[in-house]
């Protein structure tokens, strides 16, 4: 064991189903977020950020385009002969089950945190965007000899079934968990980044499987409230919580306030990601773009506002995209027009067309679909 | 002994390249930026590994901090190789002593040694501070079919330039006939573009000749070159029709950054099959502020546009800020253009600062005398203070504040 005492667990499955559209071809961590990223790369980085230098990163379905993504975790310095990410896919597929089903995964998984040297385990998803000191948690859980912490945030919670609602005592101490699978207003939800010690986790999850229990947050976390030392520890700067389309339109489109943006991308604490030797973004004489943000490799000839432009990308001259995430090496052609929309990678948008959605509903077009 | 490679390249990385004065003052030529996001070295670097050339030594001995630390392992071109890959060659005490590399030829001579380790058959000879995309492999295959002792590649330059160049007067089937070193009235217009491919065997003789002439001075244009056609070797001119520049004078490296915004210029960075490779920082997109008009440029990664850009390059982590404006520059990682400020015909090189309404280089026509003009060039940390000027073909190492130093 090198660096921090805590091997860093990373569910890339977790809530899917929320984003059926773009997880149709693909898992939650490799979903593409804010031009350049995926969103497992912020989990992974909020854990080397902290010196984290073994990571598992589970998975269940989907994952190709994971792998694809992760290689040898390199772009995160977690390609090493000690320690280093590992990809722990399912262990055998008599346990499939539903997504959310967090015991099932684990158990899956429990070889190989039985097998690390450290003495902690950081669960983290990939649908929250954020950028976590998680020194500051071990440091929390230290001083508060607390059994389990877990990083909840003050707000509106996600509409996500298992969402855990916290009711915390001004010492920080968890005294009562519920769930509010509608979306809950100015209450202490559960980011989901949850620290323990390896030999808690161990005794809770033989107990849970003796028991024939799945559920993680009920069986797990609500049931052992009065009997464990569980502290919540909230988490003041910028946090999102991807729980459908609409909210991970919004998710990104968050970041063209510069204030989140900043916070999210500190130079402090870098987001890293997969490279790609991308040449800058090339603006054309005539071209318009407002209020954007924009990825290297994308040629931009046309209007572009409001919107996330990918790696890659190309705008045509008299084309228009507003409102608008445009992914990985979309091509939109001249005077097409886009408002609202979501194009996934390799997307065409063929001369003058035009697409629109609502801020609330925007539309979505899969895959190397050619319109 | 490591295994044996059929052709390695040898990159000649050392020069000072005093002609880009502050730009060089802490850095080794091959490592100013270039392009937005990469370094001259990149072209060469990336040449290599596209042709299929993933054993490279890179010599160098002006400033190699920054370059060592920017090659690192070589992982960034793909040249972190079990046999091969990336070396820095410095140099180093031996037990007859310790010497400079005193020319090019005394660079590759005092590392035959590790040449010698991978048993090559041809080693292609580089330097580290041209632009331009060409691939070796083809280059090799015409060496190969003449058996040829040398191959030059060169390029046919414009007429009126020719006398700036080294010049080669080739037979019919393109075998050197003479060599001309800028002559003041050109009988060829077909230039070297300092990337050579030698038979590794005789490469070898010569440069130990080469060493024992006291009376060499050790380069390769001068000397090791015409001793070779002097003893009558097989030596082809190869040639190339693509863009190349020699980015050795400050307004060279400003045209060929501005180059990249030229359409009718060949040289297309966005090819998959031809990709130019370089260490890519870990920076967020970048943002065009609604107040921003970015107009025939290219922005890099992390940058951050409040105010006006047109025809420039701007690297990573750049901000410029509301109102101010930059046209005609380019503006390296980490600069700071505050608001109001007004960048004309300029280098801002990194971190440096324009403080706000202060103003640096102006265009060729608000200039009398053409002579006076030129692009001003701001040194890196530089901090240009609030309403200062910065003349044009100025270049500044030191902070100015309006009232002067």
């Amino acid at each position: 064991m090198t660096g921090q005492n805590i091997v860093g667990i990373v569910f890339s499955n977790a809530y899917d189903e929320c984003l059926p559209e773009l997880t149709g071809l693909r898992t939650m961590g490799s979903v593409p977020f804010a031009g350049r990223y995926r969103l497992i790369d912020f989990a992974l980085s909020n854990m080397v950020n902290a010196d984290i230098e073994k990571v598992g990163v589970i998975t269940k379905s989907n994952y190709q385009s994971l792998m694809d993504h992760l290689g040898t975790g390199k772009p995160w310095d977690l390609s090493r002969k000690t320690e280093g990410m590992f990809l722990l896919p399912p262990f055998s597929t008599a346990e499939q089950g539903s997504n959310v089903d967090k015991i099932a995964s684990l158990k899956g998984a429990m070889g190989f945190i039985s097998r690390s040297n450290e003495e902690y385990v950081l669960f983290s998803d990939c649908n929250t965007v954020f950028n976590a000191d998680v020194r500051e948690i071990m440091d929390f859980h230290t001083e508060k000899d607390a059994d389990i912490t877990i990083l909840y945030k003050h707000g509106i919670s996600p509409a996500l079934q298992d969402t855990m609602i916290m009711d915390v005592d001004s010492d920080g101490r968890v005294t009562k968990v519920s769930f509010a699978p509608s979306g809950a207003e100015d209450v202490n939800y559960s980011l989901n980044m949850i620290l323990m010690k390896k030999s808690l986790l161990e005794r809770l999850m033989n107990e849970a499987i003796s028991q024939n229990l799945t559920d993680f947050e009920s069986d797990i976390i609500q049931k052992n409230v009065d009997k464990l030392q569980i502290y919540g520890l909230e988490f003041k700067d910028y946090a999102v919580t991807i729980d459908s389309m609409s909210s991970y339109f919004k998710a990104n489109m968050s970041l063209l306030e510069p204030e989140k943006c900043l916070n999210l991308f500190n130079s402090e604490r870098p987001v890293y990601t997969k490279l790609k030797d991308d040449m800058p973004a090339t603006y054309g004489i005539g071209s318009s773009v407002k209020n954007s943000l924009v990825a290297n490799g994308c040629i931009i000839d046309g209007e572009v506002e409001n919107s996330i432009v990918f790696r890659g990308a190309r705008i045509e001259k008299g084309a228009i995209v507003k409102n608008s995430i445009v992914m990985q090496d979309t091509y939109i052609a001249q005077n097409a027009t886009v408002n609202c929309v979501i194009t996934d990678k390799n997307v065409v948008v063929t001369p003058n067309k035009s697409l629109s959605g609502a801020e609330n509903y925007p539309v979505y077009i899969g895959k190397g679909i050619v319109i | 002994m490591a295994r044996k490679k059929e052709c390695i390249a040898m990159l000649l990385a050392g020069g000072q390249g005093s002609r880009l004065g502050v730009l060089t003052k802490n850095i080794a030529k091959p490592a100013v930026p270039y392009g937005g996001k990469y370094r001259i070295i990149d072209f060469p670097l990336s040449n290599c590994v596209n042709s299929g050339i993933n054993t490279v030594g890179i010599l160098t001995q002006y400033q190699p901090l920054e370059l060592n630390d920017y090659i690192g392992n070589g992982s960034a071109w793909d040249l972190d190789r079990i046999n091969g890959g990336v070396h820095m060659l410095s140099p180093y005490q031996q037990i007859k002593g310790m010497e400079w590399y005193k020319g090019t030829a005394n660079a590759i001579y005092q590392n035959i040694n590790f040449v010698d380790r991978y048993n090559p058959e041809y080693v292609a000879v580089l330097s580290g501070d041209h632009i331009y995309k060409m691939d070796y492999n083809k280059m090799l295959d015409y060496h190969k079919k003449n058996d040829a002792a040398c191959t030059i590649a060169m390029l046919e330059v414009p007429w009126e330039e020719a006398s700036r160049f080294g010049l080669m007067i080739l037979n019919d089937d393109n075998s050197i006939s003479e060599f001309e070193e800028k002559p003041k009235n050109p009988r060829s217009n077909k230039a070297s573009m300092g990337v050579y491919i030698f038979t590794w065997s005789k490469l070898r003789q010569y440069l130990i000749d080469d060493e024992n002439n006291p009376n060499s001075s050790n380069d390769f244009g001068k000397d090791v070159i015409p001793a070779m056609h002097k003893a009558g070797e097989r030596m082809f001119a190869y040639l190339f029709d693509g863009y190349w520049k020699d980015v050795g004078t400050i307004d060279s490296l400003w045209e060929a950054n501005l180059d990249l915004l030229n359409p009718k210029v060949d040289l297309d960075l966005s090819d998959n099959s031809w990709k130019i490779y370089s260490r890519t920082p870990t920076t967020p997109p970048q943002y065009i502020a609604s107040t921003a008009d970015v107009q025939n440029s290219m922005v890099s990664e992390g940058s951050r546009v409040f105010g006006e850009v047109d025809y420039s390059i701007l690297f990573h982590d750049v901000t410029v800020e509301e109102g101010a404006k930059v046209r005609y520059s380019i503006v390296m990682p980490g600069a700071v253009i505050k608001k109001g400020a007004d960048v004309e015909y300029a280098i801002i090189a990194e971190d440096a600062v324009i403080g706000e309404n202060a103003k640096v280089g102006s265009c060729p026509e608000e200039i009398d005398n053409r002579d006076e003009w030129g692009v001003a060039v701001v040194g890196a940390g530089v901090t240009v203070g609030e309403g200062a000027e910065v003349a044009p073909k100025a270049m500044i190492s030191e902070n100015i504040s309006k009232e002067g130093k």
